[in-house]
């Protein structure tokens, strides 16, 4: 998938992932998508709760080898 | 849509309950809230310039698992079941647990309550400190960080009473 920034969570812990992923995203204009990595297991469900809550969309979650890869497209 | 409001009461001043208002402040920032943090009695600890010297204390607080944040595998899954009479007993004992739950913090990818607390003021945070127990601990306003706000508990409810969530903790 085409992205325009990807934010590095990896190894981080809640609630950094959201923090870090919530300041990315101010950089980004509407429409533009940032790719997320992660290894914290809650991030799967708080990611969505992210979007839903915030109006961001989440484009797509995926999982492999304990690392999370998050799509998000900027409200 | 209006925006939501939390409020919360910061009244612990150890390491680890230190933990919990941040972490929930800053996110609900993140979720688009707005946020006040009103800090009294021990939770004035929190708001000073300094949070280097917030400990943790095991004694009394059988909830607390006593785990090793270094060595091998089963040396770090061993809970030690340390008697509250030799808590209590041995001198900087309490050092020693705060220094062990700080690595145990750092081997987490936990954030520290410093870079927490940033965080929250990076996100536009409100914090306000009971005057009341300033005033009762003898601290001075200049033990505190900038932009706080010395407040009573009328001004607290002024948010409070409007808000969607408010957490004592």
């Amino acid at each position: 998938m085409d992205f325009d920034k990807e934010l590095d969570a990896r190894g981080l812990n809640c609630p950094l992932p959201i923090l870090r992923a919530k300041k990315t995203l101010n950089e980004l204009t509407t429409g533009q998508v940032l790719k997320i990595l992660a290894t914290d297991p809650g991030s799967i469900k708080d990611f969505a709760a992210f979007a839903k809550q915030t109006g961001n969309e989440l484009l797509s979650t995926a999982e492999a080898g304990g690392e999370y890869t998050f799509f998000m497209k900027k409200k | 849509m209006e925006q939501k409001k939390l409020a919360i009461i910061a009244t612990k001043g150890t390491l680890d309950w230190a933990y919990p208002p941040l972490i929930l402040a800053s996110t609900a920032a993140a979720l688009g809230y707005e946020v006040q943090v009103f800090s009294t009695f021990y939770g004035l600890q929190l708001m000073k310039k300094d949070v280097s010297d917030l400990k943790v204390s095991p004694l009394g607080n059988p909830g607390m698992p006593m785990k090793m944040p270094f060595g091998p595998k089963w040396f770090r899954d061993i809970n030690w079941n340390i008697p509250n009479v030799v808590q209590a007993n041995v001198p900087g004992f309490e050092s020693l647990a705060t220094a062990l739950m700080k690595q145990t913090i750092a081997n987490n990818g936990v954030a520290t309550i410093s870079d927490l607390r940033d965080l929250c003021i990076e996100a536009d945070v409100k914090f306000l400190a009971c005057q009341m127990t300033v005033e009762l601990f003898g601290f001075e306003h200049s033990d505190f960080i900038d932009g706080l706000d010395f407040v009573g508990a009328a001004t607290f409810f002024e948010f409070a009473g409007e808000s969607d969530i408010c957490l004592y903790i």
